[in-house]
């Protein structure tokens, strides 16, 4: 008998923050190869979900699986050999080198008083390369563009050779088509057989890169399922309290168009 | 000259800087001892035909010797701890003193030259406050939840100012004859009084501390990316930087016992250094070790040799720092913000 083990799966989980509820009673799956985009509003706990999905925070109850182990029996360094994270914001610190950068990724796989080898320098500059951006190996990250340093830190955790990538709006701080570059990214990385899950602020890049989405309000998700069946008017308006056009362009692609609320202020 | 062979030239010269002050000090003091001299008696218990004059011998082991062996541990002692807090608390402008090692031991110190204590008590006294107010520090800031860096040091602010409220109780009530100049002088810092027992006492905590910050020192890159991606990439954010607090605790602890306070060592030197070989800790904290070993034992040489009466290092140190510093904060704030 085959026992029917998912990638990564979330059962019934809740998290409070000093006796208020972040969301509770949460549960889904993702399998190899998936994109999970997770939309909603402003301050509806998406990054909290996000560091309690890796371990940062710890969940009040329910469990969360990784290839069916318990992700609280795990230590640090088992869970980051199985999930690389991306934070939403990243507060520069000393100007490292990118590659001294990148090559943190592979502390996973060293011992507490080791220093990366070779094979480790070797395995960073060759997931520098693969994102094409080598020559900027030896630039100092503090000095690139927002583009640029995503780049780099996606090629830190692909050091990390993880199962799942988790990423807090890895487009927030990325102008119009760096956006498009990073969603297509993550889809060549979905084929090559990585699994991703990422919060977003546009239904749209649902449509472009993800086959599961999630819509996160009032502390729990209130749909889940296939892009087509979940960013729907109705759902985009209970979401955001708008109301939302879907278009769909020529070429199958949708995209959504939020309407003027003719919101009139008293001046 | 290309990036590479700027980077080997360095690492040649931080090696070769100590070795050749170290060498070169051997000719400087009062009584007047040539090149030559210095070889032969460095080498006469390896090759005892060499002849030397035993007042020679005197004082390049007895006198000279300990005091050029201070001077390196001390000033590379405080350096390294410098880097390693700067490192870990992604902060360049804080020092090796940040969590109250200083005013710890200036009190053991003083509390133990009021007790007629021996040099020996002194000490050990400064030695073991320096530890006990790092360790007050790290547990107040445990006993706040959501505590973090922020709560770490600002109960080092608020220990180290509770010590030094202690130290001038003591010096308040000390005997204005002869125990306050002894507390005054300590504090200010000498090595003038170093003696090669002085040195052994400290050895143990010396080369403990040495081996934690050198082994550690790629994983202060990671907590210098802040805990939680130091976490998502396998590391235990506090357990590490508990380890680094105690291994600059154990250098600055010791220094700080046989020279009393040096200041801006464990501030100016590391950022000194970081300027010559960036940030990655691997390079910079054994490069911070020799420029730090190298600076102090520069500034000693000054203050015996140069000066007819000998000015505390302490009050050197921090003539000489001020300004570097000063020159730095210009030059680093386009860098780093």
């Amino acid at each position: 008998m085959v026992v029917d083990t998912k990638l990564f799966d979330v059962r019934n989980i809740s998290f409070s923050y000093e006796n208020e509820e972040i969301f509770s009673d949460i549960s889904f799956s993702i399998d190899k190869g998936d994109v999970l985009c997770i939309l909603g509003p402003n301050g509806t706990g998406k990054t909290t979900l996000i560091k309690c999905l890796n371990g940062l925070h710890d969940i009040d109850s329910g469990e969360i699986l990784i290839k069916g182990k318990n992700i609280k029996k795990l230590s640090f360094k088992e869970i980051s050999k199985h999930i690389g994270y991306i934070p939403q914001s990243h507060v520069p610190s000393f100007p490292f080198k990118v590659l001294d950068v990148v090559v943190m990724g592979r502390a996973p796989y060293l011992n507490l008083t080791d220093s990366p080898k070779k094979k480790d320098i070797d395995i960073a500059i060759n997931s520098l390369k693969t994102l094409g951006i080598g020559h900027l190996k030896d630039k100092e990250y503090t000095n690139l563009s927002g583009g640029e340093r995503q780049l780099v830190f996606l090629a830190r955790i692909l050091c990390q050779q993880p199962d799942i990538l988790i990423l807090d709006e890895p487009t927030s701080h990325l102008d119009f088509g760096n956006q498009i570059k990073l969603l297509e990214i993550i889809d060549n990385l979905s084929k090559a057989g990585l699994s991703i899950i990422m919060s977003s602020h546009f239904p749209d890049h649902a449509f472009l890169s993800s086959n599961k989405v999630a819509i996160m309000k009032n502390k729990m998700f209130i749909d889940f399922g296939s892009p087509d069946d979940v960013v729907t008017e109705d759902n985009l308006r209970e979401a955001y309290s708008i109301d939302v056009k879907l278009i769909e362009l020529d070429n199958k692609r949708k995209v959504c168009v939020p309407l003027k609320t003719n919101l009139e202020l008293d001046l | 000259m290309n990036d590479e062979n700027k980077e080997i030239l360095s690492i040649i010269l931080l090696i070769f800087l100590p070795i050749f002050l170290f060498f070169a000090s051997f000719l400087l003091g009062r009584y007047p001892i040539s090149p030559i001299d210095v070889i032969n008696t460095i080498l006469c218990p390896i090759f005892p035909q060499l002849e030397v004059s035993p007042t020679i011998t005197t004082i390049v082991f007895e006198i000279r010797l300990p005091r050029i062996i201070a001077a390196l541990i001390v000033g590379a002692a405080l350096a390294m701890a410098g880097a390693a807090f700067q490192s870990i608390f992604k902060n360049p402008l804080v020092s090796s003193d940040l969590l109250g090692v200083s005013n710890g031991a200036g009190f053991g110190a003083a509390l133990a030259i009021i007790l007629s204590g021996s040099n020996a008590v002194v000490q050990i006294f400064a030695f073991i406050f320096g530890l006990i107010s790092v360790s007050v520090t790290y547990l107040i800031s445990r006993a706040y939840k959501a505590g973090g860096i922020l709560i770490l040091v600002l109960s080092g602010v608020a220990i180290s100012a509770f010590f030094n409220s202690l130290i001038s109780a003591i010096k308040f009530v000390a005997d204005p004859d002869d125990k306050l100049p002894e507390i005054v002088y300590w504090l200010m810092g000498s090595l003038a009084s170093v003696t090669a027992d002085k040195l052994i006492m400290i050895s143990i905590p010396i080369i403990i501390g040495f081996a934690i910050l050198i082994a550690l020192r790629w994983q202060m890159n990671l907590l210098a990316m802040g805990d939680e991606e130091a976490q998502s990439l396998g590391l235990n954010p506090s357990r590490v930087r508990l380890l680094v607090i105690a291994g600059c605790t154990l250098l600055t602890s010791a220094a700080v016992s046989v020279s009393g306070v040096i200041g801006w060592i464990g501030l100016v030197i590391p950022h000194m250094t970081r300027m010559v070989v960036g940030p990655d800790n691997r390079i910079l904290i054994p490069a911070s070790l020799s420029l730090g070993a190298s600076f102090l034992l520069l500034i000693d040489n000054i203050s015996r040799a140069f000066i007819s009466i000998e000015i505390p290092i302490g009050i050197l140190t921090a003539i000489i720092g001020v300004p570097i510093f000063l020159y730095l904060l210009k030059k680093g704030y386009s860098e780093w913000s």
